[in-house]
């Protein structure tokens, strides 16, 4: 490895730097996990969920946005950010309809992993939004299920920068703004299965879904059931 | 000197498909081990109906979609020292909550059963009625997690939990030191 061009400190570790690294970039490298729910590698930084919430400086940021910088002073896993970002994961529990024993995603949906990851065991006392959203399957080999969609706005990334066409965007403002396809539905768009942002790595919960291979590795048999989320990030730390 | 008492434990099947009872059963042989330390008053186990007489721990599956789910909930309540929600249809209303994203209408209740009995594209429903026997619990109009209902001490989540899960559990309640899931051991599905 070449020399570090700076170091600073995450819970206490202190963590090699590049300049242009962002704070969760550096930890990933380090083996250091900070959750996160719309940062999907490969796509840009969006910063929209929060749930990479760290303390820096003593000031709140999102990790995936933060640029690291020399000698800064980083907290992550403190009970209060976990916290914080379990307040946030249920919030996005209570804003879509998640019954994960009928949904296809159970055991590789990254909501679920960074509920159980957080320790999330029951229900709070906020009210369910409980959207009725119809379905879209409309398209021949995918089916969307918006009511699940945490409008991480990975889809979004992955069909413009990627896949070059723009099949997803963002309609509406502030707690009515969600995720729609560019046309009347997704028959009407030129979406393949084949495009990455369709893929079952791009959409993080089970709202963009295959057709015809639902549940072809059976419940128990999934990626989280092998280990907790950002355990193949821990896998290379020193513990 | 006498041995001492056995926990009492009663069960029951509320909104649920009774399977996280049969998950109760997949404790398999340590049941042998649990039973030196409970006993089942009432529960579909015993097929009981009422309780003979105070318990310790109620074991809750399934949450509350008619009148008689909430009765049944507040006499556990009543009659049970901690409460125990198992699996996610206790915890958080599970698949016949399915139905509360669909009552949004003026007259959700009526469009729901309409869609169950008469209009639904796969009903052979040859009466063209909605089931109205006076003997029939009256329906919520939404389903309702236990704990909205009733304090609830201790959820178990999962659909249904592992036998493990429920044998862990309980072991370490009885010998008054659970103090949480490790995150390996929650589960929604
Ligand atoms: S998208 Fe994830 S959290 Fe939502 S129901 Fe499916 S598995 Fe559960
Ligand atoms: S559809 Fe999936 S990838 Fe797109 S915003 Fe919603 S949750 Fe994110
Ligand atoms: S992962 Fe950083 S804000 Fe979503």
């Amino acid at each position: 490895m070449t020399s570090p061009d700076f170091t600073f400190v995450i819970d206490g570790r202190a963590i090699p730097g590049k300049p242009g690294q962002t704070i969760m970039e550096a930890a990933d490298a380090a083996g250091i996990y900070i959750p996160r729910l719309c940062d999907h590698e490969g796509l840009r930084h969006q910063g929209g969920c929060r749930v990479c919430t760290v303390k820096a400086a003593g000031r709140s940021v999102s990790a995936c946005t933060q640029p690291a910088a020399p000698d800064l002073v980083v907290e992550s896993e403190t009970p209060h950010i976990n916290k914080l970002r379990r307040d946030l994961v249920e919030m996005l529990f209570h804003e879509g309809n998640h019954l994960c024993p009928i949904c296809e995603a159970s055991g590789n949906c990254e909501l679920q992993a960074m509920a159980y990851r957080l320790d999330m065991t029951a229900p709070t006392k906020m009210p369910y939004l409980e959207p009725c959203r119809e379905l879209d399957v409309s398209h021949p080999d995918i089916a969307l299920d918006t009511n699940r969609c945490i409008s991480c706005g990975r889809c979004i990334r992955a069909s413009q920068d990627v896949d070059h066409k723009g099949v997803f965007g963002y309609v509406g403002r502030g707690i009515h703004r969600r995720v729609a396809v560019n046309g009347s539905d997704l028959a009407h768009t030129d979406a393949a299965v084949t495009d990455h942002a369709i893929s079952a790595e791009v959409c993080p919960v089970g709202c963009i879904l295959r057709k015809r291979v639902g549940f072809a590795t059976p419940i128990g048999e999934r990626e989280f059931d092998h280990g907790p989320i950002g355990h193949e990030i821990e896998g290379g730390s020193s513990d | 000197m006498t041995e001492p008492r056995k926990a009492r434990v009663a069960t029951v099947s509320l909104a649920g498909c009774f399977g996280c009872h049969m998950a109760i059963l997949d404790i398999d042989e340590r049941l042998i081990e649990l039973m030196k330390l409970v006993e089942f008053d009432r529960s579909p186990l015993t097929d009981m109906k009422t309780f003979t007489r105070r318990c310790d721990i109620g074991i809750i599956e399934g949450g509350c979609c008619n009148e008689e789910n909430v009765h049944v909930l507040r006499d556990f309540r009543r009659n049970c020292d901690v409460l125990i929600a198992i699996g996610q249809c206790a915890i958080m209303g599970g698949l016949p909550a399915m139905r509360n994203a669909i009552m949004h209408s003026d007259a959700p209740l009526r469009e729901c059963l309409e869609e169950a009995y008469i209009t639904g594209r796969y009903i052979r429903n040859t009466t063209h009625n909605i089931p109205n026997d006076p003997a029939l619990p009256l329906l919520l109009d939404q389903v309702y997690p236990c704990s909205d209902v009733v304090q609830i001490d201790y959820q178990i989540p999962g659909c249904a939990p592992s036998g493990d899960v429920i044998f862990n559990m309980l072991s370490q309640l009885l010998a008054g030191r659970f103090h949480g899931f490790g995150h390996e051991n929650i589960r929604f599905d």
